[in-house]
């Protein structure tokens, strides 16, 4: 047991040392390293520029998406040499935001299913950041049961014609393209009705509508399609066969080995280490060190529990399941430690000032965000629907509409 | 990074979990259960046997010489199995104490005898309510003859010898404090089995009169010793308090799949279901822990305080946790004497106070960060 590299390893991340010494953007490290929750901003830059410019240096070293083959724009590195690459990027890897979703997921979703010819035209763009990718799965109607989506594609000779609504999509609105699945058999089963496609957003039809929060920002968009025309080259796997497409999409989603997730617990660490209550300062109170410890164990378990994944992909082995512990945890945790933060600052506790006295508002800020943190990905629940049959095999859920025409589902609860 | 056990430490566990399910069956834990014995005395022959009680000890003492990653995997799966030995006692508080502060007599006495299970040792530290503290020692040792009463002591019934902290100063510093080395069968020691929560493992009183001691480590030194210990064991007891939990997570998750109600397997209910997946999370966060533990333990490096409390915590809530919830799994056969699960909530219950309650890890927990974020 030991936290040292192999030899290779050692030589691999010295290399990505240098290289991010050379190359980086100092003059946003500062700021990168102080916005550690929620979304990144750049108070004199727009985000999405800079990280393009980061993306492209990064593509023409070859250090872009990594784990992909050469001739799609990456280096064919192993998946221990990502996560090698993601240590040593460091602050830097948060310019990364706008192309997480297209290196994560699409760009996954395109190499298991496009054409050769396919593959070769978009992922390399990808790869370098030069053309953005967004996921255009959810529905107003259909979250967590992704399958009951209602966007239909209907094939006019050798074109798709789509009509529908999408929810969700970050970054729709600084995106070049999307994934996108819909119906188009609704006479079948809802799994059994779904196709595949990818477009290009700038399609006539299709409309991007920022929505505006319960915290009052807008990150995520809505994205309307009307009448909006798809090549079937754009296709990804046969007619009806989306949900299987989608699973990849999905599986990609949860395989991110290593991923930073903000836990709020140093800031919390420290909030306590210099709050001054009636008796002293907070962390010598013991029911705040009671909490405080406990939050730490669990910050503490997530990042050796990630160690232990990291250390079976250096042994060239496929980590467990244990990894999907990650956001279950982290999403509550957020949500508690911002509540128990201002319940300390008693009635100022409710104000969003930003001034330093009250943590620069950072708690009231985590308070209003972290309710989508527990929704996002997965919500709390599907998760633990995940953890108990995937991981203990306990039986799934009975499915009320499995074998259900998906018009003949109903669509209404009371009424 | 290797953050995980060799094969060969994996192959040690294999071999510890093959032999304790035929030796130790939850049959054999409720002969000890049921006071039918005070330990399962051909359990611990055969702990012996297999190398198992002097695993971490070095070959010149009559150990096996692998080391503490090898005797974590073992403790692991000694606290799944519920094994009614006094395992803890003898080989993490007494043999690391000797360990720690012993001179090449006192090893050379006392070490084989552990590593062949021909002698039981304890730490009689605690001598009533409270946690670990110098301040609450208060049997005194003057020339070296002991006088006090120190409960509750863990197998002080069944030990031949304890290490006894014991006050030789009154500066209220932790320099009062000194250790010593008592032959519990000699004499000025009296012994009371003392009941409680965790029938299968025992704790006592024990009364020093005039004992005669022979002082272990130097004068003075005796609580920095303690707080080693301590955190050696911290790390150790986690490892069995995660075999635990994970014991009771499977026996739970057992359950669910063949109990029918309403028609159906009960863990096909998704508030079954989710309760089965918060232990597997608690049991999984523990377990991560403990390895942090498990490094630190055996490189004996500065980190080790802050991750043997990290593993402490997490462990104790982790198998209090799976425990409580195997028995509302189960229902009302979970609440019968017949069902092996309250068992585990009883030793859950004990593991959580016995090298301090989860409070007082909390404190130095935070203490600990403290201090390296200060540094």
């Amino acid at each position: 047991m030991n936290f040292h590299d192999t030899p290779q390893e050692a030589e691999f991340r010295s290399i990505a040392r240098k290289w991010i010494a050379a190359n980086a953007p100092r003059e946003f490290e500062e700021e990168l390293s102080k916005s550690s929750l929620g979304r990144i901003r750049l108070a004199k830059h727009d985000m999405v520029e800079v990280g393009k410019a980061w993306q492209k240096k990064k593509a023409e070293g070859g250090w872009a998406c990594l784990h992909w083959p050469k001739e799609y724009g990456g280096r064919g590195a192993t998946p221990i040499e990502r996560v090698i690459w993601q240590q040593e990027e460091g602050v830097y890897g948060k310019l990364t935001q706008p192309f997480q979703i297209g290196e994560g997921m699409c760009g996954p979703t395109v190499m298991a299913w496009g054409s050769e010819e396919a593959k070769r035209r978009y992922l390399p763009k990808l790869a370098a950041g030069e053309e953005i990718w967004c996921q255009l799965f959810s529905e107003p109607s259909a979250g967590s049961d992704v399958a009951g989506l209602r966007t239909r594609a209907e094939k006019k000779g050798d074109n798709w014609v789509v009509n529908g609504q999408k929810i969700w999509t970050s970054g729709a609105h600084y995106s070049d393209y999307g994934l996108l699945i819909a119906r188009t058999d609704p006479n079948v089963p809802k799994h059994k009705g779904l196709t595949m496609f990818f477009l290009d957003m700038k399609s006539p039809g299709v409309e991007v509508r920022p929505i505006k929060q319960a915290n009052g920002m807008q990150e995520f968009n809505e994205v309307y399609f009307t009448d909006v025309v798809i090549p079937d080259s754009q296709r990804l796997g046969a007619v009806g066969e989306g949900w299987s497409v989608s699973l990849t999409t999905l599986m990609n989603e949860r395989m991110s080995i290593g991923a930073r997730l903000a836990t709020g617990v140093p800031e919390m660490f420290e909030f306590c280490s210099n709050l001054m209550l009636e008796d002293g300062l907070a962390i010598d109170d013991p029911a705040v060190r009671s909490k405080l410890a406990s939050w730490a164990v669990k910050a503490s378990g997530l990042k050796y529990t990630s160690y232990r994944a990291i250390s079976a992909l250096s042994k060239g082995e496929r980590p467990g399941p244990e990894n999907s512990i990650g956001k279950l945890v982290s999403g509550l945790m957020l949500q508690d430690i911002a509540t128990y933060a201002m319940d300390l600052e008693g009635a100022a506790g409710s104000l969003t000032g930003m001034d330093e006295e009250q943590a620069n508002g950072q708690f009231q800020q985590m308070l209003l965000s972290s309710p989508s943190m527990r929704i996002a990905g997965g919500t709390d629940e599907i998760l633990r629907n995940i953890i108990a049959e995937r991981v203990l095999g306990l039986p799934g859920d009975i499915r009320v509409d499995k074998d259900v025409p998906y018009n003949k589902i109903p669509t209404k609860g009371r009424g | 990074m290797n953050f995980d056990f060799s094969d060969e430490q994996k192959q040690m566990r294999d071999e510890a979990r093959k032999f304790l399910s035929e030796q130790c069956p939850p049959k054999a834990v409720r002969e000890v259960l049921d006071g039918k014995a005070s330990y399962d005395k051909s359990l611990w022959k055969g702990l012996a046997e297999m190398g198992f009680l002097g695993v971490a000890i070095p070959e010149q003492f009559g150990g096996a010489g692998a080391g503490h990653l090898e005797l974590c995997v073992i403790a692991e799966e000694m606290g799944r199995a519920l094994a009614p030995v006094p395992f803890s006692s003898t080989v993490y508080l007494a043999a690391e104490a000797i360990l720690i502060a012993g001179s090449d007599a006192q090893k050379q006495k006392w070490l084989p005898k552990i590593a062949s299970g021909d002698a039981i040792g304890t730490l009689a530290l605690f001598e009533g309510k409270g946690n670990p503290s110098p301040k609450a020692v208060k049997v005194t040792a003057n020339g070296g003859v002991l006088n006090g009463v120190k409960k509750p002591v863990p197998d002080g019934a069944i030990a031949d010898f304890a290490v006894v902290a014991a006050r030789t100063g009154s500066s209220g510093r932790e320099s009062d404090i000194s250790l010593f080395i008592v032959d519990l069968k000699a004499g000025g020691v009296e012994v009371k089995s003392l009941t409680n929560i965790d029938l299968t493992r025992g704790q006592a009183e024990i009364t020093f009169k005039d004992c005669k001691a022979e002082p272990l480590g130097a004068a003075g030194e005796g609580w920095s010793v303690i707080a080693q210990v301590l955190d050696r064991a911290a790390v150790l007891t986690a490892f069995e308090q995660v075999g635990g939990a994970d014991r009771a997570l499977e026996m739970g998750r057992d359950y669910a799949l063949d109990r029918i109600a309403f028609g159906r397997p009960i863990g096909s209910f998704q508030a079954v279901k989710h309760m089965l997946a918060d232990m597997y999370v608690s049991a999984t966060l523990a377990r991560s822990n403990c390895y942090y533990g498990a490094w630190a333990l055996s490189t004996n490096a500065g980190e080790l305080p802050e991750a043997a409390a990290a593993a402490r915590i997490s462990a104790t809530q982790a198998f209090q946790h799976c425990a409580k919830n195997n028995i509302q799994v189960h229902g009302g056969m979970g609440f019968t004497w017949e069902f092996d699960c309250h068992m585990y909530y009883r030793r859950a219950n004990a593991m959580a106070l016995g090298l301090g309650s989860l409070s007082y890890w909390e404190d130095a927990l935070i203490d600990r960060m403290r201090k390296k974020n200060a540094a």
